[in-house]
């Protein structure tokens, strides 16, 4: 049955050109761009450490001064340098790490090339091993090296690869910012999107070239960017001098494996601030937050709002040319009203008859699909040419292909449903006889 | 015109009538908003940032040493003498960021040491004595530094100025009844900084998201960047010569000293670039938000052309009848067009609720003004004149229908 039906489709469709392309065109237009919008959406608001990012916390502690204090507000979304050292050396979580970004200059051995730029993460040991970041060669620095200061230096693969021509690096020397560093390690690949670990430096398609202990940064004074926010008068932050300890510019995460511990951790910052205000640092009450690496995201909204605003619109557009198709469905079902009374005289049921025409409408979502998938295909790599930081992330996944085609069938069948039911009310007598 | 046995026929056509009349108004709804967006960019994108940007461009020096901040102050003291003599060049000056280039410092403003809440915001150029000649903008009040006022900023230290220069609109945030001119300023520091000058407009380096109420609240400090971060070299070429200017500066800096990080691609832009970067997601929102109409408009056209001409082919027997017991083709013509009227008109009813009903959720969820009325009566007529020309072509063919067709049974 399903072939002959198919195949009557496949007629109607022929016999009225122009309203099929139109309905075609109306559905792959509205499927291209809502699956366009969508996976751009999808890419952007996606999970950057898959399986790990439950289990990592960003603690929000509030050492501003009583100034404009109001207990409904957040705490601020970075640490001061002495709570960041005081809660990494505290150790109560099974990993953790203090870090900020910058930018230091690379002065290559090789005269061929001349001296550039490279981000930079400044940090501490458990970084690496907190964040699953994967090593080509070498390891990270230890934690007492760290202390030390070590002028020591994990690479990023890229920076190898431009450096060292692939090689193994481990114990090479790379001389950046006028001081010589040891390289120790070099990462693989690793670029998590968003870069949820610091928003401020770039929240998508950003990855740090360098690496560098934390303290050794601190001595040497290098440049750092992202935010910084002070308080008081203190003056703290303006131009490029290292912040004082009235402003927050640090980005302080720790891992804790089990819920039991992520309550007993916000505890332990209630505590702490309780200590702090005690000891009289702190002036305001404890004010706490700790966000897993979701929620974090969530908090800081860090989809741009264009992105929501194009996903809405494109499913707007989708919804008009969806009602504009079942407008026309309406129009080319009721008028074979003859011909369906003729069937229903013969003996055809209202089911055989509902399912022929919703095969009709299937056929069209089919082809509409394909023709939206064409588009929506052609619609990021047109995203792919802007020069927004995120572009380059644009691609279509399998999971979004397989939406697209549920997404295409659905809207089509839907746009089906109400005039081959329409049309199924035809009474065969009234039919034949003005026939 | 009879509107009565029109509203009736329209009553055994419900559900094409209703889908008309929604399509209708979706589109109305969706079509006002995105008009209301896109103009909103453009008013944005083109709004001025003060400065002379036809003979502007920046080039970002970074520096591939550490040094001692005497030995970076003597450095950029030669570099700019250098970009001076250029002869396409008219002026040079330093500066720590630029209007429109996205990054560098704000500074919170209080009028008292004391004070809890800071006044304004405002972004800050840290330059010399040179950077309001070589910007292009205009002191309307007081005087500009004097070059003994130029002090160093460099990496290690903080100090705030004891004289600047703020943009007029900072200035009427600050003293909104217009006495801004040699009052003193608070700038996270217990030392007052007096307000010596006053430019006419200097944008900020950032202008969206949260800079948005702090448009065109600017300050300049007397200080040349000295730091290791390295700086920007803002230079204003000669009319006509900025091409030539452009070639030339990085070329007399590499030759000046070569430890220094010019990005080869970013590192110089004419303003103009620096203009379109910063700009950039708003015209993509704007042309995406325009394209998006067009196609809606176009399919909604389509399918009212599609739908009428269903519904004129299945009357022709009536419109026969009607012919034949004496309707002109007028008489036909006008009754498809008000047909098409009645229906639009109940769809930018409810299209306009719609409209205003989705601007009301944006302004919840996005940055956004509220919808005003021209947009959705500009959209009403465009859409009643669409609908009226969409069903021109099937309502002459129907006004064609011969009055024989009355005694043909199809």
């Amino acid at each position: 049955m399903f072939g002959y039906y198919l195949d009557l489709a496949l007629r109607s469709l022929k016999r009225n050109k122009a309203l099929t392309v139109l309905m075609v065109l109306a559905i792959a237009l509205g499927i291209g761009a809502s699956m366009t919008t969508l996976t751009v959406l999808h890419v952007l608001s996606g999970d950057p450490l898959p399986g790990k990012s439950g289990q990592l916390y960003y603690p929000q502690i509030d050492p501003q001064d009583i100034r404009g204090m109001d207990p409904s507000k957040e705490p601020p979304e970075q640490v001061t340098l002495i709570d960041g050292l005081n809660l990494l050396r505290a150790g109560r979580a099974d990993h953790q790490a203090l870090m900020s970004g910058g930018s230091v200059p690379v002065q290559p051995e090789q005269s061929s090339l001349d001296p550039f730029y490279v981000e930079a993460r400044y940090t501490t040991a458990d970084f690496f091993a907190m964040f699953d970041a994967p090593f080509l060669y070498g390891h990270g620095w230890t934690a007492a090296d760290g202390e030390a200061k070590a002028r020591e230096v994990v690479i990023a693969r890229s920076l190898n690869d431009k450096l060292f021509g692939g090689a193994n690096s481990v114990g090479r020397t790379l001389r950046m910012a006028g001081t010589s560093f040891r390289v120790v390690g070099v990462l693989d690949s690793w670029q998590p999107n968003p870069h949820f670990y610091d928003l401020n430096t770039g929240s998508y398609a950003y990855g740090e070239q360098v690496f560098l202990p934390l303290q050794t940064m601190l001595e040497l004074r290098l440049d750092r960017n992202g935010s910084s926010d002070c308080w008081g008068n203190g003056g703290g932050g303006v131009g490029n001098i290292l912040p004082s300890n009235d402003c927050v510019w640090l980005q302080f995460w720790v891992q804790l494996d089990s819920p039991a511990k992520a309550a007993a951790y916000k505890e332990f910052l209630v505590h702490y601030s309780q200590d702090q205000k005690a000891l009289g640092r702190f002036q305001r009450a404890p004010n706490v937050r700790l966000r897993n690496v979701m929620q974090w995201l969530d908090y800081q909204m860090v989809v741009p709002d264009d992105v929501r605003l194009q996903t809405a619109l494109a499913f707007g557009f989708l919804l008009v040319c969806l009602v504009n198709t079942v407008g026309l469905m309406l129009a080319k079902f009721m008028r074979r009203a003859a011909e369906l009374g003729v069937r229903r005289a013969l003996g055809a049921s209202r089911r055989a008859l509902f399912a022929q025409l919703l095969i009709e409408s299937g056929v069209i979502g089919l082809v509409g699909g394909i023709g939206g998938l064409l588009l929506a295909m052609f619609g990021l790599w047109l995203v792919r040419q802007r020069p927004s930081a995120y572009a380059a992330l644009a691609h279509l996944d399998l999971s979004m292909l397989f939406t697209t085609f549920v997404l295409a069938l659905c809207a089509t069948l839907l746009a089906g449903l109400l005039p081959a039911w329409r049309a199924c009310q035809v009474t065969p007598a009234l039919q034949l006889k003005s026939n | 015109m009879q509107i009565k046995p029109i509203l009736a026929a329209l009553r055994h056509h419900k559900a094409g009538t209703i889908l008309v009349a929604l399509q209708i108004a979706l589109t109305l709804a969706i079509v006002c908003n995105a008009l209301f967006i896109i103009r909103q960019r453009l008013v944005h994108l083109s709004e001025p940032s003060g400065v002379d940007e036809a003979s502007l461009f920046v080039i970002y020096n970074g520096w591939a040493d550490q040094a001692a901040t005497m030995q970076f102050d003597a450095q950029v003291r030669t570099d700019l003498a250098a970009l001076r003599q250029l002869p396409s060049v008219r002026n040079a000056a330093p500066a720590s960021s630029c209007p429109l280039c996205g990054d560098g410092d704000d500074v919170p403003v209080m009028l008292a040491p004391d004070q809890t809440q800071w006044i304004a915001d405002p972004a800050m150029y840290a330059g010399d004595e040179q950077l309001l000649d070589t910007l292009g903008v205009k002191l309307v009040a007081g005087r500009n530094f004097r070059a003994d006022e130029i002090g160093k900023m460099g990496s290690r230290d903080f100090t705030v100025p004891p004289v600047v220069i703020v943009s007029r609109t900072l200035a009427d945030r600050l003293f909104p009844r217009g006495e801004a001119l040699g009052k003193p300023i608070y700038m996270m520091s217990n030392t007052p900084s007096t307000i010596i000058g006053i430019v006419d407009r200097l944008q900020r380096q950032n202008v969206g998201g949260w800079t948005r109420p702090y448009a065109y609240q600017s300050m300049l400090w007397p200080m040349r960047p000295v730091s290791s971060q390295g700086l920007y070299y803002i230079v204003r070429a000669k009319p006509g010569q900025l091409a030539a200017a452009m070639r030339e500066a990085p070329k007399a800096l590499y030759a000046e000293d070569r430890m220094r990080i010019i990005d080869p691609e970013h590192g110089t832009l004419s303003f103009a670039e620096v203009r379109r970067r910063i700009y950039d997601s708003d015209l993509g929102m704007a042309i995406l938000m325009g394209l998006i109409s067009v196609v809606l408009l176009a399919i909604t056209a389509a399918g009212i052309v599609g739908l009428t001409s269903f519904w004129v082919g299945q009357r022709r027997k009536q419109i026969g009848v009607r012919r034949a017991l004496g309707a002109t083709r007028r008489d036909i013509l006008g009754y498809f067009l008000t047909e098409n009227l009645l229906i639009g008109l109940g769809g930018v009813l409810v299209g306009t609720v719609l409209a205003i009903g989705i601007n009301l959720w944006m302004v919840t969820q996005f940055e956004m003004a509220r919808l005003s009325l021209a947009y959705v009566m500009t959209g009403v007529v465009a859409l009643l004149l669409l609908g009226q020309g969409a069903v021109l072509g099937p309502a002459l063919r129907a006004s064609r229908v011969s009055p024989v067709e009355a005694t043909r049974s199809v």
